[in-house]
């Protein structure tokens, strides 16, 4: 099945004093089924706000995102997201926060069905021995395992990663990283992640989508990413188109997206501000998604 | 471990010693006026203060209501432990009042804007009134009650004057509940009383327990008022019975009675709020 998820025309735009922001302009992407999609951008350019109004949290202002053939309309269980902080409630053990899930999704199963579910997700990422820890006894790293571990857990259609380890130090990175891919080649589901990580992007990715520097991001560049499954992080690194796609994408991010996103006709009523100030403003706009 | 001790033992105690050092010294105490032949003509009491009682003549006329606490020799002349469970149950009932009217209103001024640009304006206006001032009003209320008008209006002032902090710190602590929270609510699509239960009320309790235990302090300053004025038996209606029939030392007992009682209600909830803090 291709183009399993669509987004079409998809904008947000802001009311301000000074007249509507435009953060997102005319967003147009499919992904096919199965696919593993990075978004890759400037921070504050506006990907988050692709990926919240996916995720549902934020209603676009123009077009319209369909998955699996139904058009979306707010937030629900059949899409997992995984948030940069874990988002995990802290007077709940790992497993109860996972079960939290589990209940709204298979509320048909039984109890001890789905406390399978949410133990074997769990499990998978590592943490079999800390299911009746709370947050607060976790890691930074492991507390990104149980929120990785809600999502797929829910089994949704489709996986939702907003920077999910950019709060994370690079060795935990690399680990959940691992962790990542290992739990997406068993579960092959669609996904789409936010990342301003250009190896991690690489790594993990079949498409890296470039969006241009907001206001009015829009999609810039795609880079298919065809370095063979599954795969190894030395295989990958290793691999001799490594370094150009690199190469291309940090080329991108350091000159083209500027150029496109100055070349963007800018919103009439920003016009007459400094472009420091028009720029900070997607990135104001963004932070409830991203509270770090 | 020497100076730990001095911080919570020797430190207070001076403090203690130093108060009652002064007490003693600024109190009346009885002198005889004698005529030429050395007769006492008759008794007055000399002093900074000649009305308040020294430290030792409280404890003298104290000690028969701390050393026998539980005994009930009428209805104003019981022991001074037996006075305070009155007092204790008459709190118990009013700021359970309060906890059950305030929470759902703090929720309420919580969760709604509409709700908070209604209410607001008269809860500010409500909440400085003293429980001297409903006291007379919940009395009114209650006129039809009869004999229990007394401990209705004792139990609608305490309500009404303890469950602000209850209500604004509820209000305070949902509308400082993270986003996070909440977005996680909404991706999973939680029914509103999941939403409610596993993370409204857990994501608030800190501080509710803030406005539980600032409540409890209100609720029991209030009693003493209540008390004072119904001519109830507890701390209260002692105090002010001791007052009308001029035993003074029995006031200073009261007092110290209600402060302890008051400095241990709010340790204990300090100690539950310290646990849900914690989380």
């Amino acid at each position: 099945m291709s183009d399993y998820c669509q987004l079409s025309g998809l904008t947000k735009t802001y009311p301000t004093p000074r007249g509507p922001a435009v953060i997102v302009k005319d967003f147009n992407l499919n992904i096919r089924k199965g696919e593993f999609i990075s978004l890759i951008g400037h921070s504050g350019c506006g990907k988050s706000t692709v990926l919240s109004m996916l995720a549902g949290l934020s209603e676009p202002s123009g077009g319209g995102i369909i998955l699996a053939g139904k058009e979306l309309a707010g937030p629900g269980p059949d899409r997992g997201v995984v948030f940069q902080s874990p988002c995990l409630l802290p007077w709940m053990t790992a497993f109860e926060n996972v079960m939290l899930g589990v209940d709204q999704v298979f509320f048909t199963a039984s109890r001890e069905e789905r406390a399978q579910i949410a133990t074997y997700y769990l499990t998978v990422v590592g943490l079999g021995d800390s299911l009746h820890k709370r947050p607060s006894e976790l890691s930074q790293g492991m507390r990104q395992r149980v929120g990785i571990a809600r999502a797929f857990a829910l089994k949704p259609k489709m996986l939702l990663l907003d920077e999910p380890f950019g709060m994370l130090d690079s060795l935990t990175r690399y680990e959940l990283q691992q962790v990542l891919i290992e739990l997406w080649r068993r579960n092959r589901i669609t996904a789409l992640m936010v990342t301003h990580d250009v190896d991690e992007a690489l790594f993990l990715s079949d498409r890296i989508v470039c969006m241009t520097d907001g206001p009015a991001a829009e999609v810039g560049e795609v880079i298919e990413v065809d370095f063979p499954r599954p795969r190894e992080r030395k295989a990958v690194m290793e691999h001799p188109d490594y370094y150009k796609l690199r190469e291309e994408l940090i080329q991108f991010l350091e000159v083209r997206a500027h150029r496109k996103g100055t070349a963007a006709p800018p919103p009439p009523s920003a016009s007459a501000s400094p472009p420091a100030v028009r720029r900070r403003a997607p990135a104001d706009i963004e932070a409830p998604m991203n509270p770090a | 471990m020497r100076s730990f001790k001095l911080d919570w033992l020797i430190l207070p105690l001076l403090g203690i010693l130093l108060v009652l050092g002064g007490w003693q010294a600024v109190s009346g105490r009885k002198a005889a006026r004698k005529d030429a032949e050395g007769k006492v003509v008759s008794e007055e009491r000399v002093g900074l203060i000649p009305a308040l009682p020294s430290v030792v003549e409280t404890w003298q006329a104290s000690r028969i209501y701390i050393l026998e606490p539980f005994a009930k020799r009428g209805e104003m002349d019981q022991g001074i432990a037996r006075f305070t469970w009155y007092s204790l149950l008459l709190v118990a009932k009013g700021y359970g009042l309060a906890l059950l009217i305030g929470t759902p209103i703090g929720f309420l001024l919580g969760l709604s804007k509409v709700f908070t640009k209604t209410f607001d304006p008269i809860i500010q206006i409500l909440r400085p009134v003293s429980p001297l001032a409903w006291l007379p009003l919940g009395l009114v209320l209650f006129l039809d009650a009869g004999k229990e008008a007394g401990t209705l209006g004792a139990l609608f002032t305490i309500a009404i004057c303890s469950m602000w902090p209850t209500v604004l710190n509820t209000a305070v602590g949902v509308r400082a509940i993270p986003q996070d929270y909440l977005n996680v609510a909404r991706v999973l699509k939680l029914s509103r009383t999941k939403t409610l239960f596993k993370v409204l009320i857990p994501a608030t309790l800190p501080y509710m327990f803030t406005g539980f235990r600032l409540s409890l302090g209100i609720a029991w300053l209030v009693i003493v008022a209540a008390e004072m004025l119904t001519g109830r038996p507890g701390v209260g209606g002692f105090l002010w019975q001791e007052y009308n029939a001029l035993v003074y030392e029995h006031i200073i007992l009261s007092i110290i009675t209600i402060g302890l009682v008051g400095f241990i209600l709010d340790r204990l909830m300090s100690l539950i709020e310290a646990r849900f803090k914690s989380i």
